[in-house]
């Protein structure tokens, strides 16, 4: 599906949040939620971004798209709108854009939230909400716009005639739709996917997938698809990362990834899916303790507190981010020689 | 099988919700009366409320005069009807005033945060801090009594509570995903406050000026009995009460009524604004 070409490269993107505390509201730490993440992502694929609760995963996707300002890094973003008038594409730093750049860049990057609930404005009608994209950038104005919201709203499978309705007249799948309709409302290269159908119902959250996955067929969309179900990045990704306190650990192709994998903490987090089938044991691998506050990490390799397989320099050197060969990127010491076991079903 | 069916829209919903409230539509058409006194005043007035009448000067409530006469004989239920005028149009408009300087810094607050919105605070906190009517009094005296002036000073201190309820929702809101979103899709700062944030702000915003006009009235009155307020031949309701004080015992209609006049509507506005609040914003129920 996916073709070779790049689209985004994520650099030593780190995002730390002051901690303060007195009176004069000093500084005294810094939670490092996200803390160097090296990727790219190639044009009309889908990536993955798994781990679990507070791994920085979400303020990973924000921090590319700037609704955080990150710490540090570089976010690289090949621009097809940006250069249309020359036909190539034209490379931006989107961490480091000013102000009237990054407007534009808005156009190409979007994003689709977790919560179908707090993220449509209660006093706005569907049809304001989808067509407010287009009004910020001056693209269409009057029928013309409203045909375009119709249009929008068809291809998410929704009704043209609910524009005049409100958000709370819809369940909680029909809202994500409209979260999605917005999102390509300004017709994008790049959406960020965050945790999209984690609050939707079980039976709801197929459905969100299977659109999400011809919306891409149909609009050549790029996907980094944030998520902590590992049976829905399966499905969804072509390529998947494993973020674990703010670094990613692991990223390699889907297959490889779930039949491979190369870090110990997939190896544990695999273990941990469910697998429908009542006769299969699977040894699964507890992780001792919790994870450590992202404010004070530990050293060496972050995760070699909780690692069955950790040496002495795990304490003390943090391993590099490689790759293996065939774009299997690991932050291990022992990566080469370790032989985990892989998720046999999911 | 009757299908009965009921209208969710955000407004069926607060009339449910409003009418069921037996004193809050009591209140309401206190508002509505007085509101409708005061805009038709000059066809609702039985008499002149500034001609003079030696002869009748001090009448009881009769049926020519049916709250009576002043010592000059002018018809009370005129000049009654008159002060709702003025003491209703000084409302409206110190409430108008504070609080759209209360949506505006605390917009501005709520939205950006630190510096300003701690100075801002504190600020609110010290004004806050003085008893309103000392400093009403010490500001109108420094200024000099107009009704300009009364309208200028009470909407000028009277911001900081709205102030500080824009700045809460502010707060709140900011952290919900559709800010994000509008900001996502590449809305501004000022796009985000009045267009995302404001409207869901409303509601209690709408309380805080309901329930910010008897406050308004009370002090304007506070401030007229005390001379300091809308001085004669101009009448409200307070330089009315301030007028018949004197001639209490020989004359108990000239302070009674007007006096009745300022509880009643008080207490009208008062009831509206609870029920309102409670409608609008089930968070704030007791």
């Amino acid at each position: 599906m996916s073709s070779e070409k790049i689209l985004l490269e994520v650099r030593g993107l780190k995002k730390y949040f002051p901690v303060r505390a007195g009176i004069l509201r000093r500084v005294v730490a810094q939670v490092k939620a996200v803390d160097g993440v090296d990727m790219y992502i190639k044009e009309r694929e889908t990536l993955g971004l798994v781990g679990e609760s507070g791994c920085g995963k979400t303020t990973a996707g924000r921090s590319i798209l700037r609704l955080l300002e990150p710490t540090a890094g570089e976010v690289l973003f090949r621009s097809k709108k940006l250069a249309e008038a020359g036909g190539e594409y034209m490379e931006v730093d989107v961490a480091a854009a000013p102000r009237k750049l990054l407007k534009s860049l808005r156009r190409d990057m979007q994003i689709i939230f977790q919560d179908p609930y707090s993220s449509l404005n209660p006093r706005m009608t569907v049809g304001a909400i989808v067509g407010e994209p287009l009004l910020v950038h001056g693209i269409s104005q009057g029928r013309e716009r409203e045909e375009r919201v119709r249009e929008l709203l068809g291809s998410v499978g929704l009704k043209p005639d609910h524009m005049q309705r409100y958000p709370h007249e819809f369940s909680g799948g029909q809202r994500q739709r409209i979260g999605v309709a917005r999102a390509l409302a300004l017709d994008p290269q790049l959406v960020v996917a965050d945790e999209p159908v984690s609050a939707l119902d079980v039976s709801i959250q197929a459905q969100v997938l299977n659109l999400l996955e011809s919306l891409q067929e149909e609009f050549g969309l790029t996907y980094l698809f944030v998520a902590h179900d590992l049976s829905v990045v399966k499905h969804i990704s072509d390529r998947v990362a494993v973020m674990y306190l703010g670094r990613i650990v692991e990223l390699a192709e889907t297959e490889a990834l779930f039949s491979n994998p190369k870090h110990p903490y997939t190896e544990a987090l695999m273990s941990a899916v469910p697998v429908p089938d009542p006769d299969y044991n699977v040894e699964r691998i507890l992780l001792a303790g919790d994870v450590p506050s992202p404010v004070n990490p530990p050293s060496g390799c972050y995760f070699h507190p909780r690692c069955r397989y950790r040496k002495e320099v795990c304490e003390t050197d943090s391993p590099t981010y490689r790759d293996l060969g065939g774009e299997h990127f690991v932050t291990c010491h022992f990566a080469d020689t370790l032989n985990l076991q892989p998720v046999r079903t999911i | 099988m009757a299908v009965i069916k009921k209208k969710s829209t955000f407004l069926a919903i607060f009339w449910r919700q409003f009418s069921r409230n037996r004193m809050a539509l009591a209140g309401g058409m206190l508002v509505v009366f007085f509101t409708v006194i005061a805009i038709l005043a000059p066809f609702l007035a039985p008499h002149d409320p500034r001609t003079p009448n030696i002869r009748n000067r001090m009448q009881p409530p009769s049926e020519e005069h049916l709250l009576g006469t002043d010592a000059l004989g002018r018809d009370m239920l005129s000049r009654t009807i008159h002060g709702a005028r003025i003491s209703l149009l000084i409302a409206v408009l110190a409430v108008a005033l504070s609080i759209t300087i209360g949506i505006l810094l605390g917009s501005l607050a709520g939205y950006y945060g630190g510096l300003f919105d701690s100075l801002l605070m504190r600020f609110v906190d010290l004004v806050l801090s003085f008893p309103t009517l000392y400093l009403l009094i010490t500001l109108v005296a420094l200024v000099g009594p107009s009704i300009f002036m009364l309208v200028l000073v009470m909407g000028g201190l009277g911001w900081t509570g709205t102030a500080r309820i824009v700045r809460a929702e502010f707060l709140r809101l900011r952290e919900q995903e559709f800010s994000e979103a509008a900001r996502a899709i590449g809305a501004g700062n000022l796009r985000i406050m009045f267009r995302h944030l404001l409207p869901n702000a409303m509601a209690p915003i709408i309380v805080a000026t309901t329930l910010g006009v008897p406050g308004v009235i009370l002090g304007e009155s506070a401030l007229s009995f005390l001379g300091l307020g809308v001085l004669p031949p101009e009448m409200s309701w307070g330089t009315l009460v301030n007028a018949g004080l004197p001639f209490f015992r020989t004359a108990w209609w000239l302070p009674i009524f007007p006096g009745l006049a300022i509880f009643l509507c008080v207490l009208g506005f008062n009831f509206l604004g609870d029920g309102l609040r409670d409608a609008l914003d089930p968070r704030l129920k007791r």
